[in-house]
């Protein structure tokens, strides 16, 4: 036996119907929340606005409001998603299974990332109601989603092993996550900051990501494309660095 | 004999405190048979099945499963050993069907209805197959740990006290479906706090403390080796001292010389041919006694004797 598919696909599937039978709290709640921010923002404070680099505030917030939604809750489904085996003890039928660091990622992992490209599938597909928009680069778009999604959905595994409460599991996405990406120029362009703020805002690394995402959407960034791009693929294969790390020497999860 | 599926050689656990949990211990377990590991709280049963299993990583040692290195070749003899734990481990929002059809899965194999329904049955859970687990008694969840551990169909089971917290009846019942097991040639090692458990169903039975393996042995073979007849005759006069031909077997005066009381044997009932011939002895020596109690030491009685013998020892 070489690579457990099964096992994999296993893993994969509970995680998803993990998230469906929890669908009030996973998918609704955030496409709610998206969805307010799209009529407060963007149809009523929106139509007040100027343009932002030529594109209607509307449509402008709409890459990060995207962004924020998917760096969260891709984030917390991960975490979750292996916390509670080690919390509740189940992870002992993970570790004794024919499962490695490969089978386990593509499981939770990938779980996460699919329930966060769902998520972003609804936001756009919700957004339509509210904003009128376009996507420039409609492949580029996805790829970079999906490309984020892995990214965080990693970081995600990372942090629910880190994690020895529900306290510890709760502050990245919210404490860290979501203040970033409020001041990573969800709401406006880090162009439009006087100085020196918008070199400070550039210390936000959430600020390349919904850069990187308005460029796929707009064709207008606030810092050059190729920059997010190298940034997030960086930061995926720090993290999976990281968790092969944490699968060699079972930091966490093995005693 | 055949060569053991399960090989553990010098395995030593140090926990990050210090804790020596395991000492250099070794362990051949045979196919088919039923192991029953013996040790008080502590003494590292669950650590060596956690290090058989992957759940610890082993400060030192080797271990090969079904020929396969636990180390290097993990993924093929992980896939032919199962383990119930001994906490109720279980995520209790799933339906029962679908936890144990999840454990297959994860273990590799291919969905089979038929199969999950037949353990299912077999447990007595096919009735509550679509309820959540957090539905059921604490006994039904005990054996859908079972049935999850039973769901890829292992050659070696490990059950980590099995049936600690279930009542009686559930426990005799439990002990029904772990000898039905073996007759399905599923090797089976336990550890257990129910020495009676152990004498009810073990093969062999090793027992470990403070994480050194003090003894294995064949069940059967330790109970004569260790063994012993206990039989106090109460006299109907009190003795001051013994007659020389009373004197000759393992006798002692007890309860102020009021009973007479006899340890000897060997566990396989000699002592009973030996008591008889003391019964004899005392007649012969014109004593009377109104009522004889016999019995045989159990494996409990072994246990306790040689842990205190170890204690005594140190």
């Amino acid at each position: 036996m070489h690579f457990n598919f099964r096992g994999a696909w296993s893993i994969y599937t509970r995680e998803l119907m993990r998230a469906f039978r929890t669908a009030f709290q996973s998918i609704l709640s955030p496409v709610l929340t998206t969805s307010l921010y799209f009529i407060v923002f963007g149809t009523v404070i929106g139509a007040r606005m100027e343009p932002v680099d030529g594109v209607a505030y509307g449509a402008f917030i709409i890459p990060g409001l995207l962004m924020l939604t998917l760096l969260g809750e891709t984030t917390s489904n991960s975490s979750f998603g292996i916390y509670m085996p080690r919390f509740t003890g189940t992870i002992y039928e993970l570790l004794s299974a024919p499962v490695g660091v490969a089978e386990t990622l593509i499981g939770f992992v990938g779980a996460a990332a699919t329930k966060g490209l769902i998520l972003a599938a609804i936001i756009l597909v919700t957004a339509t109601f509210f904003v009128d928009y376009e996507i420039k680069y409609p492949l580029f778009a996805m790829l970079y989603i999906m490309l984020v999604a892995a990214s965080f959905s990693l970081f995600g595994f990372i942090l629910g092993i880190w994690a020895d409460s529900f306290e510890k599991l709760g502050i990245i996405p919210l404490l860290i996550l979501t203040p970033l990406t409020f001041l990573g120029g969800t709401f406006y362009s880090i162009d439009d900051l006087p100085e020196p703020w918008n070199a400070v805002a550039l210390a936000n690394p959430i600020a390349f990501l919904v850069s990187g995402l308005r460029w796929t959407f707009y064709g207008t960034s606030d810092v050059p494309i190729a920059l997010s791009l190298g940034l997030t693929l960086g930061f995926l294969a720090t993290c999976t660095a990281i968790i092969a790390f944490i699968f060699k020497t079972g930091w966490r999860l093995r005693d | 004999m055949s060569d053991p599926i399960l090989q553990v050689s010098g395995l030593t656990k140090v926990y990050a405190g210090g804790v020596k949990a395991l000492d250099n211990v070794d362990l051949e377990i045979q196919k088919g048979e039923i192991f029953a590991l013996l040790g008080p709280n502590g003494a590292g049963k669950t650590t060596l099945i956690g290090a058989v299993c992957g759940l610890v990583r082993p400060s030192a040692g080797s271990m090969s499963a079904f020929g396969h290195n636990l180390t290097k070749d993990w993924r093929r003899a992980r896939a032919r050993i199962g383990l119930v734990p001994q906490e109720l481990s279980t995520d209790m929002f799933e339906t029962v069907e679908h936890a144990v059809s999840y454990s297959r899965g994860l273990f590799g194999h291919a969905p089979d209805k038929a199969r999950i329904e037949e353990i299912l049955k077999s447990l007595t859970l096919f009735d509550k197959r679509k309820s959540q687990i957090r539905e059921l008694s604490g006994g039904m969840k005990r054996r859908v740990l079972i049935a999850k551990a039973l769901a890829h169909e292992p050659d070696l089971l490990f059950l980590d006290e099995p049936t600690a917290g279930v009542d009686v009846e559930l426990r005799k019942d439990m002990w029904a479906q772990i000898s039905a097991l073996r007759e399905r040639g599923v090797t089976i090692i336990l550890t257990t706090h129910y020495i009676e458990e152990a004498e009810e169903m073990a093969d062999r039975v090793g027992i470990i403390r403070g994480g050194k393996i003090l003894m294995v042995d064949d069940k059967a073979a330790m109970m004569k080796r260790l063994g012993r007849t206990e039989a106090v005759l109460q006299l109907g006069q009190p003795l001051a001292e013994l007659p020389p031909a009373i004197a000759a077997f393992p006798v002692e005066l007890i309860e102020d010389g009021r009973a007479l009381c006899f340890r000897g044997g060997d566990g396989t009932g000699k002592g009973r041919e030996q008591v008889a011939e003391l019964t004899k002895a005392v007649i012969g020596e014109g004593i009377d006694y109104t009522g004889i109690d016999i019995r045989e030491s159990s494996l409990e009685d072994i246990f306790v004797s040689l842990l205190s013998d170890v204690e005594e020892a140190a």
